[in-house]
């Protein structure tokens, strides 16, 4: 039927990109992700500028989730690369096959009447299919995408290095292949947990957004979306102690992750309300320290439950 | 809003002590002409996230942004900051010993054997002729910094088979195998970390013990981190990263807020540990803590975290300015409820002890 082509591009991501940070937060609602103001206002210039979104902020505050929630809510698919220490290319960008190429290299000679010519068979050693793709690779053939790097400050300066250099061209060249070259950016996030300080050069690049705990009224929010199950009173019930914890001065101060566990393990003993009895009984679910249990103890159980 | 305006937010930021270069501004109007600058949430979001870069800047943006665009602006719309206070790091020499007095005055050489005089010295009573000789001797030290296993591997003799190498020395030789190529776990600078008491106490040591900490990060820049400690906790490792000591010794003792203030040690060293610390700066570091382990606050503290501070990293060392002088015991409150945290004690009161704690941190184990 001519005149009917389908574009494929526009097909396979056929999103609308949110055109205000308020729209960019609804359809991050849609997903189960309450943004704020800041992380809305944030994620949208970091789409529109095409820039790379440096995300820190304690742990638990939804620096990861943030990407998950942005490749659900533009329909994108979401590549993500745990950093390390000692991470190196070969993890983080591509390695080649070399077991199959040693295979298709025998076939060649088995097969071929005479010698082998060299320039020949290396040429086609060094083609796609023996190129293995790793995240920060797949991010550039596949995207639009939403490429996670998370916990940058565990990688090394070198990998630091290399990654903004990748970032700033959205290619990379192969010495034995040559280029490649995303047709668009993907969309970059990075975290950092802020144990060692992310070099001065990469910041440059990136927009930056400091994440802090949400307050309770959104906290409650988060826990009945996240648990459909969980009633009003118990939801309120845990936010409002997870609160009066994070003031406690604890070595980890719970994050959202932990009041999702604490309002599931509750949820899990059939509990209707917050008491001090089953508060000692699924203590550990929100505090992960020996120390920490010992000074919420010491405070009183009860005193959690106030107000 | 008018252009001039916002770059006039930037330039006032950049006065109030963020680092703000032309191109964090240039990114600042991008994102401005992306959102709707009629609302101030919008316009403070599009700001913060392209003018700051880390958590320690946004209470100074707050600031400057209520001052900028709800008009409480301040005498030329510009915050001044403080005179520099590199002053208080070198105090006058009239606090001496009444020995020095005479020599001060005259411009001597030295010789070696004065050097070696110098380097045995008590750091303390030094005259202003002395401490610039020994600022030069400073810069003489060459630290080597604790190393441990990487985990990335490279072509090396022994260790184990480089797949890639191999393989494609087999591609060249037509798929023989004619030599095996290896590789193996390398060295890589373990992170070091220096904890500088600056209380009153130690005041005629702190010059020194910066200079020292300088040194050390000269070498391996992104592997230090030092940090005082005194009423409050202050980060001093992106000051002491710039070569010129010169220019890094005053930028540091600038960023200190309470020099010879008091001290609350362990209250402090609990700070450290939750903002730095138990993320993951001390983890496997070497940590080094000067101090004469005068507490004002509460000793028990300070051991329980020190005790912390030891699960985290690889080796604590205490250095201490008056273990090295004689009739010294560890009975200073401080000192005795860290004591059985510490892998060692050192003294720290001359050059020559602080190369030997060099030594020490090289070799830095835990016992």
């Amino acid at each position: 039927m001519p005149g009917a082509r389908v574009n494929l591009d526009t097909v396979s991501h056929s999103t609308t990109e949110p055109t205000s940070p308020a729209a960019l937060a609804e359809a991050l609602e849609s997903t189960g992700y309450l943004a704020d103001d800041g992380v809305a206002t944030a994620a949208f210039l970091a789409m529109r500028m095409r820039r790379p979104l440096l995300c820190e902020g304690e742990p638990g505050t939804g620096k990861t989730s943030l990407a998950s929630g942005l490749a659900e809510a533009l329909g994108l698919s979401l590549i993500r690369l745990q950093c390390h220490e000692g991470i190196d290319a070969e993890q983080a960008l591509y390695e080649w096959d070399y077991p199959r190429q040693l295979l298709h290299l025998r076939a060649l000679e088995a097969t071929a009447d005479g010698p082998v010519d060299p320039e020949v068979a290396e040429r086609s050693l060094y083609t796609r299919r023996f190129l293995l793709a790793r995240p920060l690779l797949r991010a550039l053939t596949e995207s639009p995408c939403v490429l996670l790097v998370d916990e940058i400050d565990r990688a090394d300066d070198e990998f630091e290095a290399f990654l903004l250099q990748l970032l700033d061209e959205n290619a990379v060249s192969i010495p034995e292949f040559g280029e490649i070259r995303a047709s668009t950016p993907p969309i970059v996030l990075l975290t950092s947990n802020r144990t060692r300080e992310v070099h001065d050069a990469l910041k440059r690049r990136c927009l930056y957004h400091w994440l802090t705990h949400p307050d309770a009224a959104r906290e409650v929010a988060i826990l009945r979306r996240r648990l459909p199950g969980l009633s009003e009173t118990l939801a309120a019930q845990v936010a409002g102690a997870v609160h009066r914890l994070r003031e406690l001065d604890l070595l980890k101060p719970p994050g959202v992750a932990e009041s999702l566990d604490w309002a599931t393990a509750l949820q899990a003993l059939g509990s209707v309300e917050l008491d001090a009895a089953n508060a000692e009984l699924t203590l550990g679910a929100v505090a992960k320290y020996r120390e920490d249990a010992d000074r919420i103890r010491a405070a009183g159980l009860s005193s959690l439950l106030a107000g | 809003m008018a252009l001039p305006g916002l770059v006039g937010f930037a330039h006032a930021l950049a006065d109030a002590g963020l680092g703000i270069g032309t191109d964090r501004t240039a990114a600042f109007l991008t994102a401005v002409s992306e959102v709707d600058v009629a609302d101030p949430d919008q316009l403070y979001w599009a700001g913060r996230v392209t003018l700051c870069s880390e958590p320690d800047e946004i209470a100074g943006y707050d600031a400057v942004f209520a001052r900028w665009f709800h008009g409480e602006r301040g005498p030329n719309g510009h915050v001044r900051r403080s005179s520099p206070r590199y002053a208080t790091l070198t105090p006058e020499t009239s606090g001496a010993d009444a020995d020095d007095e005479d020599d001060s005055t005259v411009l001597r050489q030295i010789g070696a054997s004065d050097t070696e005089v110098l380097r045995n010295r008590d750091m303390s009573g030094l005259d202003a002729t002395e401490r610039e000789q020994l600022a030069e001797l400073f810069a003489l030290l060459r630290p080597r910094p604790p190393t441990r296993r990487s985990l990335r591997r490279r072509p090396s003799r022994r260790g184990a088979l480089d797949q890639r190498r191999t393989v494609r020395a087999m591609f060249r030789s037509g798929g023989e195998t004619v030599r095996l190529a290896r590789r193996s776990r390398s060295d890589r600078p373990r992170r070091v970390v220096l904890l500088i008491d600056v209380s009153g106490s130690m005041e005629p040591y702190s010059d020194a013990l910066l200079r020292f900490a300088h040194a050390v990060a000269r070498r391996t820049p992104g592997m230090v981190e030092a940090f005082t400690l005194g009423t409050r906790l202050t980060r001093v490792s992106r000051q002491l990263r710039q070569r010129d000591p010169a220019q890094a010794l005053p930028a540091a003792a600038n960023a200190v807020p309470d020099y010879a203030g008091g001290t609350r040690l362990g209250e402090t060293l609990r700070i450290f540990l939750d903002r730095w610390g138990q993320r993951g700066l001390a983890r496997s570091a070497v940590v080094v803590l000067f101090s004469d382990g005068w507490e004002r606050g509460d000793p028990a503290l300070l051991g329980e975290q020190v005790a912390r501070l030891r699960r985290l990293a690889h080796a604590v060392l205490w250095v201490n300015p008056h273990a090295g002088r004689e009739g010294y015991a560890p009975i200073q409150s401080g000192i005795a409820a860290a004591l059985p945290h510490i892998d060692r004690l050192l003294a720290g009161h001359t050059l020559a002890t602080l190369e030997e704690l060099l030594g020490a941190m090289r070799d830095a184990r835990r016992s």
